[in-house]
């Protein structure tokens, strides 16, 4: 028998298993778009339907005997929008909010991924190989972190095209901002779901979860509105949402709203909460492996 | 060469209060085909499990190649391939695509990896189909591909944990037929996990058999058939087996006396001098045997003989193994 040269460094095998992952992804467009169609339905539907902004413009609200010049109504209700929403474009408000909606979409189905490996024998099979466990597991948040900005940037295209609006004076370091708050966040999300799922053997239970989680953590964010507007009992689960921070970060870069939060402190969390949920998703995941 | 390239040391496996593998000792030597037989639940598959590293041990341990399974697992898995009961490959992805992904968790350089898949696809003889997704393929194709993707990093020992189930007899015989051209030309050494005994009887160098999580005996086939002694007759009567049973034992020359239902197995040293006396004594008694046959041990006389189950009675209770199936999926997942 030949022994030949084996590349077996700590990072063997990784790029082969993301690859694996993204090709059944991009092979399969049909899935990407489907993927793709809850965000810009949300977009086409909601954000130009919920036009927050012609409540006030678009009518010739007035109060009677005063004959206040619309001009003036205008101003008000600009002023109004921009406390609440801290923009007064609603949809370029809702648009940057699907960025992250998207991201936590794919996060949560990266976790389906793992569940169909062991299903199929293929998880089996990967544990014979000599590739680590860690590989095995970082693999799949890379891959799912990959798609997840990918989407992304189809979905910032799609709002684009409807007509979200860049902040005047965008700089390459302000997409730079957007893309590493999306990321974190699909760090720590990818990271948690595939924890969960990885114990797992049924699709069903996973979709469950899914079901059970996405729309919460979505309505429990500023994805729709600000966090300031809810009931009292609903803001302290806003504010430890990561979207929540995600939104008010990209909102910032995007589309130059106010942001409820410094940009500092919105990066601080997103890297504190995708560095925990990281490094404890990718532990237990091993370690669940190595058992 | 009869160096030792498996080695099995009170090796345990439990799943909650179910002792699946129990204490169990063997060796396999350089370049032989290991049968490991049983019925379904006895252990085959955890024992695999744990000899690939897939499942760490309870108790015990084994040396594969020379390195520990718990203390240097990723020392095994280079050593080794497998071909998994289930299909493995990726679905969506084609044969080929399928071999090179091995070939990189491998860490096989890119040119070595694409002359080897060209190579090991064209002896499973899926050459042709290479390029299409695996979902397109048929049972006998997938089996194929899996026996190919085992080979990928040429590995020193070659699991294989049945693979012939549920294929048709062409398949069968084609996939043996892989599998001795390998130990031949690679000397490489094989673990076979089987539930046909002719394919343990007419392939393996070696067989152990197993029950209960426990190996009862191991051997080469000749020597498993030897071990239970003699021919076997097997009578049928219409009545009265208990008079029978003793008239049987009062015989000279039977070794051994089982009565399976309506059937008696006599082991013998010498069936056909024994089998006329049988008849002729139970005919003074007025006892009607209504069939005999002798029979040279077979793998499955053996395999009865030691599992207390013939593989026919195993099949039709497929629904007790399944539900065994079941029990150990839940406990494993606890």
């Amino acid at each position: 028998m030949i022994e030949e040269k084996q590349n077996l460094s700590p990072l063997h095998g990784m790029w082969a298993l993301i690859n694996r992952e993204l090709k059944k992804w991009y092979k399969v467009p049909i899935i990407l778009f489907i993927s793709l169609f809850q965000p810009i339905i949300w977009l086409v539907l909601f954000g130009k339907s919920m036009n927050i902004g012609a409540f006030f413009t678009g009518t010739s609200i007035n109060i009677p005997g005063l004959n206040i010049p619309k001009q003036i109504i205008d101003q008000i209700s600009a002023q109004i929008l921009q406390a609440q929403f801290g923009t007064t474009d609603y949809f370029s408000f809702l648009a940057a909010g699907m960025l992250s909606f998207i991201v936590l979409f794919t996060a949560m189905s990266s976790g389906m991924t793992i569940v169909w490996d062991r299903r199929l024998g293929f998880l089996n099979k990967l544990l014979t190989t000599p590739i680590s466990r860690a590989n095995i597991v970082i693999s799949k948040v890379i891959a799912s972190v990959i798609r997840a900005l990918v989407q992304a940037t189809i979905v910032l295209l799609a709002a684009t095209l409807l007509g979200m609006e860049f902040k005047s004076g965008i700089t390459p370091l302000d997409i730079v901002g957007i893309y590493g708050a999306l990321f974190s966040m699909a760090f720590g999300l990818s990271s948690l779901f595939i924890r969960v799922a990885i114990r797992s053997t049924s699709w069903e239970s996973q979709m469950a979860i899914m079901n059970l989680l996405n729309l919460p953590l979505l309505f429990a964010s500023n994805a729709f509105y600000p966090t300031k507007s809810m009931p009292e009992w609903l803001q302290p689960i806003a504010e430890i949402n990561p979207l929540t921070y995600t939104n008010d970060a990209v909102r910032q870069l995007l589309i130059g709203a106010t942001g409820s939060y410094s940009l500092w402190f919105d990066y601080l969390y997103l890297i504190i909460f995708a560095s925990i949920f990281a490094i404890i998703g990718i532990i237990l995941s091993w370690k669940y492996l190595s058992t | 060469m009869t160096e030792e390239i498996i080695k099995a040391i009170n090796l345990t496996k439990k799943f909650g209060n179910l002792v699946a593998v129990d204490h169990i000792n063997f060796e396999v030597k350089q370049g032989e085909i290991f049968g490991l037989l049983g019925p379904n639940g006895a252990g085959k598959t955890t024992t695999v499990n744990m000899l690939t590293t897939v499942m760490k041990p309870t108790e015990g341990t084994a040396i594969i190649n020379g390195y520990d399974v718990v203390k240097q697992p990723s020392k095994v898995r280079q050593s080794i391939g497998v071909v998994h009961q289930e299909y493995t490959a990726d679905e969506d992805l084609t044969g080929w695509e399928n071999m090179l992904l091995m070939a990189d968790l491998y860490g096989l350089p890119r040119d070595v990896a694409k002359k080897r898949a060209i190579e090991l696809l064209k002896m499973v003889e899926l050459t042709s189909a290479a390029h299409k997704k695996v979902e397109n393929y048929s049972g006998g194709m997938r089996r194929r591909l899996e026996v190919a993707m085992g080979l990928i990093n040429r590995p020193k020992i070659l699991f294989l944990d049945e693979p012939t189930l549920g294929l048709d007899v062409q398949t069968r015989i084609a996939i043996w037929s892989y599998i001795i051209k390998l130990k031949e030309q690679y000397q490489m050494t094989i673990f076979v996990t089987t539930h046909y005994l002719e394919e343990a009887d007419a392939y393996c160098d070696r067989i152990a058999i197993i029950d209960k999580g426990k190996i009862i005996q191991i051997g080469t086939p000749r020597e498993l058939k030897e071990s239970i002694g003699g021919d076997i007759i097997t009578i049928q009567i219409a009545s009265d087996i208990a008079t029978a049973l003793k008239i049987i034992n009062s015989i000279e020359g039977i070794t051994e006396v089982k009565n399976i239902g309506e059937t008696i197995r006599i082991k013998t040293k010498d069936g056909s001098s024994t089998a006329p006396k049988i008849i002729e004594m139970l005919d003074k008694n007025d006892i009607k045997v209504t069939k005999i046959s002798i029979t040279e041990p077979t793998m499955d006389e053996v395999y009865m003989e030691y599992t207390g189950k013939s593989l026919r009675e195993e099949q039709s209770n497929w629904e007790e193994a399944f539900a065994l199936r079941r029990t150990l999926r839940r406990a494993r997942r606890s």
